[in-house]
């Protein structure tokens, strides 16, 4: 109890040089959830990745396309049952600061994504105009797109000025689905490339494969590729989430900076906690030596040492580990929509506790064993 | 332990700092009997060896040589855990500076030694009420040592170093830190405890004056007890 009680007291002796320290480890715990939830919202679209869809591309690179005659050809294949087309738009809304994805679609695309929920006369409308579009709830929110609203798009790859009708607008299955995006014909966007010169018509971007199992997505992507090897065209075909963790890998070195950033933060503090607790320690030298002399063994003072240190890490941490979520959505506001999935996960939230946890504990380690050593004679005579 | 038998039995001890390859003697030879009940005051002049002698006597620093047995104990031998658990028990302690903890109250910094006893917080409390009042702070138990004046922070201590009743006080320079009034009445606190309770109180001081309130003078010199006074 005792022991509590100086704990407390102690903590609160250097009101101002606490309140410092607590601020910098709310800031350092808030920072590093807000960087862990970066990289968590750059893997989003991983994590929700199925496993009943392949996709095949071009094996040389994305930025090549695939005959749309290979469709029957993979179709044929052992385990693939449906195949849908998809091509990169890559058209600007108004100005270049207005990115989302746009992707031309075969219409039997939206019966492989089941996660993208569309009420049935909205899907009618859409297949029956061709110039239809459907877009995601997440992005209509963003820019306030209605049923019947018509997007321009300046085509960056397909040059020239594009009007979509908004034909539908689909929502996720639940939260963590991403729906900032727009979709419409892939025959609307053929049509117009076959009007023109040039060997674009009749391409299609990737092709996204259901399959029954998914135990079999291996066999299945070998098949396929053995089917186009030594063609033209040969394909590449992987999971949906090995797809996405290619792009994903795109951007490795950023999001290992920010990882390394997020850590530096928590070393960063980790400095400055260790250091607060040594000054501490050191201000208070001839007390625990007064301990010792009265009988209070070395475990005591250590224990004091370890006990104020965490409690500035528990108020501190707390309170980042608190202001967390609304900093996320301040942050996802702030973004405009770069991240549709912005969540501080479970995970986050327990790596934020632990590093709380380990930087109290750690800054106290040599104070404490400093502390805890002292000679009774030579701390006696050290004056606060 | 008899009660014909001295609580402090010192016998040829020695002790020696070790200072950038040199060995600096401070105590040489000492052999010294104090009894049960003694207010014993050790003189000398600075670097003479006194802080280091009752520091020893005290158990928070070990000899180099010699016996050195408290209550009947040779202390000597104990290692770090045995002499903190003896120290909690035997001995009281006040010091110039008074060494309370600053973020305590009186009441409080008193109640500190019990609290490696299995009193009760009852028992602790009753304990702890009856000393203050015995040291004339009863009305001061809620106050912090920065609250306190110098003489009441030395009474507070003096009521820390008594309250688990121990075989021995020792006091460092209790009055050094004092005015004259505070001093005179923290002396006089110290002749009752020991007149009173029989309390053996070895006192360090190199007042005179303060060292007239002990029942016997030891003197020492250069780590060395003298048999008579020095001359003045």
């Amino acid at each position: 109890m005792h022991a509590l009680k100086l704990i407390i007291r102690n903590t609160l002796r250097h009101k101002i040089r606490t309140g410092l320290t607590v601020f910098g480890l709310l800031i350092a715990v808030l920072a590093y959830g807000l960087l862990q939830t970066v990289v968590d919202a750059w893997y989003a679209g991983v994590d929700t990745a199925s496993s009943t869809r392949l996709i095949a591309r071009s094996s040389i690179s994305l930025a090549f396309t695939l005959p749309v005659s290979y469709e029957s050809r993979i179709r044929a294949i052992e385990g693939v049952n449906t195949v849908a087309r998809s091509a990169w738009f890559g058209g600007i809304y108004k100005e270049p600061k207005n990115f989302f994805p746009q992707f031309a679609i075969s219409t039997n695309y939206l019966d492989l994504y089941p996660e993208f929920v569309l009420p049935e006369a909205e899907r009618q409308a859409w297949m029956r105009d061709r110039r239809g579009a459907l877009v995601g709830r997440q992005l209509a929110d963003q820019y306030g797109f209605k049923v019947g609203d018509t997007i321009p798009l300046r085509g960056s790859i397909y040059t020239g000025d594009w009007q979509f009708v908004v034909r539908g607008i689909f929502d996720g299955s639940d939260d963590t689905k991403i729906t900032r995006h727009m979709l419409f014909h892939w025959t609307y966007l053929n049509e117009w490339l076959v009007q023109r010169p040039g060997r674009r018509a009749n391409q299609v971007g990737v092709y996204i494969l259901g399959i029954d199992a998914p135990d079999r997505a291996a066999e299945i992507s070998r098949a396929v590729d053995k089917e186009f090897q030594n063609s033209v065209a040969e394909t590449l075909t992987e999971t949906e989430q090995a797809f996405q963790l290619s792009f994903v890998s795109m951007s490795n070195e950023i999001i290992a900076a920010i990882r390394i950033v997020s850590y530096v933060v928590i070393l960063i503090i980790l400095a400055v906690m260790a250091n607060t607790m040594a000054m501490s320690a050191r201000e208070r030298t001839s007390e625990y030596a007064t301990l010792k002399a009265l009988g209070f063994g070395p475990g005591f003072i250590a224990l004091l040492i370890f006990g104020e240190s965490l409690a500035i890490c528990v108020v501190g941490g707390g309170a980042g580990l608190w202001l967390t979520p609304y900093a996320a959505a301040g942050f996802k506001q702030a973004a405009g929509g770069i991240f549709p999935i912005f969540a501080v996960s479970q995970t986050t939230v327990i790596a934020q506790v632990l590093c709380a946890l380990a930087v109290g504990v750690a800054a106290a380690i040599v104070p404490a064993v400093q502390a805890s050593r002292v000679r009774i004679v030579e701390g006696l005579r050290a004056m606060g | 332990m008899n009660a014909a038998q001295p609580v402090v039995e010192i016998r040829n001890l020695a002790k020696a700092y070790h200072r950038g390859g040199q060995t600096v003697p401070v105590l040489t030879d000492i052999t010294l009997d104090i009894q049960r009940g003694e207010f014993t005051a050790l003189m000398g002049p600075s670097g003479s060896g006194k802080s280091t002698l009752l520091n020893l006597i005290a158990g928070i620093d070990k000899p180099d040589d010699g016996v050195l047995r408290v209550g009947g104990l040779d202390i000597t031998v104990l290692n770090e855990g045995e002499l903190a658990d003896w120290r909690s028990r035997s001995v009281g302690f006040i010091f110039q500076f008074y060494n309370l903890m600053p973020v305590l109250s009186a009441y409080e910094n008193v109640e500190l030694p019990l609290t490696l006893t299995n009193l009760t917080r009852a028992e602790r409390r009753e304990r702890v009420e009856l000393t203050l009042s015995m040291v004339g702070l009863s009305d001061r138990m809620d106050h912090r040592p920065s609250e306190l004046s110098g003489g009441q922070q030395q009474r507070v201590a003096i009521a820390r170093a008594v309250i688990t009743d121990p075989m021995l006080i020792v006091a460092d320079e209790p009055t050094g830190d004092l005015d004259r009034q505070s001093a005179a009445d923290i002396l006089a606190m110290l002749q009752r405890l020991n007149a009173e309770l029989s309390t053996t109180i070895i006192m360090v001081t190199h007042d005179a004056h303060a060292a007239k309130t002990a029942r016997r003078l030891i003197y020492l010199e250069k780590g060395e007890l003298l048999l008579e006074p020095p001359a003045a």
